[in-house]
């Protein structure tokens, strides 16, 4: 588990990293701390898998490109093939196993067990991609594009109150 | 839409997996460019200004945190009211994404997806409780889809062509 120390910098590091000639060291004013010491716990926070990322996060949906939720009922016996096969696809950001928690959601048919996202620079290349994958997979790729974002107040709960909830 | 241009597109090859560690990290993109790091400070401010960059920052990793529960939960919500209720749902502290998508009959009837993210299932499953509270009638039936497995994770990937 990270320490308080790290929650706080992960906490103060979220949003708004200076765009100046030396970012960190102005950041590292603000948090009472050295440049130095600043990049080497951002470089051991990143090599432990504390931090998935550090940089600009891009809305590329704004440049026309798109990403679009989409799953699959998968036998199980094939699971893991097909999962080497959307592994392999550079259009495939994420890929998770998903159970019903109530069983509802497989209702009168295979339920949707393997749930991904298609990222693509154009919009316009997400059908072919779909194919693709129906194509080398034989099993239908259901789409789930957003038609609605409903705003979400984004707060993760870094500090420690262990009745916050994730935002 | 506002259109991305080559410069757009390079800068964001050259930091899709994230700032350099290094003191002045915007001038060592701009070497990798052969621009300067005025010019990439410049860019990244008018892609932040476009909405194109959402925020330069930490993404952390929800699993370290402790927010091991990660519920996608899904809700069939009158088409009439969907629309209202999903901004309501929104403002929930603990939904960290909230979307109306296409249902798929038969294989698929829910139209409202939001993300639940707690410390356990019984967490998330209170959470899913007040989610229900707020949808009341209007909702027919739910479910929540756990990941049980990550099957690949990788961050945006966008050719330069």
């Amino acid at each position: 588990m990270l320490s308080q120390d790290d929650r706080r910098l992960i906490a103060a590091l979220h949003g708004g990293f200076p765009l100046t000639d030396r970012p960190f060291a102005d950041m590292a004013l603000q948090l009472g701390c050295g440049e130095d010491m600043l990049i080497d716990r951002l470089q051991r926070l990143l090599s432990h898998g504390d931090l998935t990322r550090f940089g600009p996060l891009f809305q590329i949906e704004r440049a026309g490109g798109r990403f679009v939720l989409a799953a699959m009922a998968v036998p199980e016996e094939r699971f893991n093939e097909v999962a080497e096969v959307l592994s392999g696809m550079p259009e495939v950001a994420h890929n998770y196993r998903r159970e019903s928690a109530y069983g509802v959601a497989g209702e009168g048919s295979e339920p949707l067990n393997m749930w991904f996202v298609i990222a693509v620079a154009r919009a316009d290349e997400v059908a072919d991609v779909v194919r693709r994958m129906e194509a080398t997979t034989g099993l239908r790729v259901f789409e789930f594009p957003k038609e609605r974002e409903f705003f979400v107040e984004l707060r993760l709960p870094l500090l420690e109150d262990a009745h916050v909830s994730h935002g | 839409m506002s259109a991305m241009d080559d410069l757009d597109r390079r800068l964001i090859g050259a930091t899709q997996a994230g700032l350099p560690l290094v003191p002045r990290p915007y001038e060592a993109i701009g070497a990798s460019l052969g621009i300067s790091g005025d010019l990439v400070r410049e860019r990244l401010q008018s892609m932040l200004d476009r909405g194109l960059i959402r925020r330069i920052g930490a993404v952390p990793n929800h699993y370290r945190l402790g927010f091991t529960a990660n519920g996608m939960s899904v809700w069939d919500v009158d088409d009439e009211r969907v629309d209202d209720l999903g901004e309501a749902v929104g403002r929930l502290p603990f939904v960290s994404h909230c979307y109306r998508r296409p249902r798929h009959l038969p294989v698929w009837r829910f139209n409202l997806f939001a993300m639940l993210h707690g410390r356990s299932r019984d967490e998330v499953e209170v959470q899913a409780r007040q989610v229900a509270d707020v949808l009341g009638q209007a909702c027919r039936a739910h479910d929540i889809l756990y990941s049980t497995a990550i099957l690949k994770k990788t961050g945006l990937r966008i050719s330069e062509s």
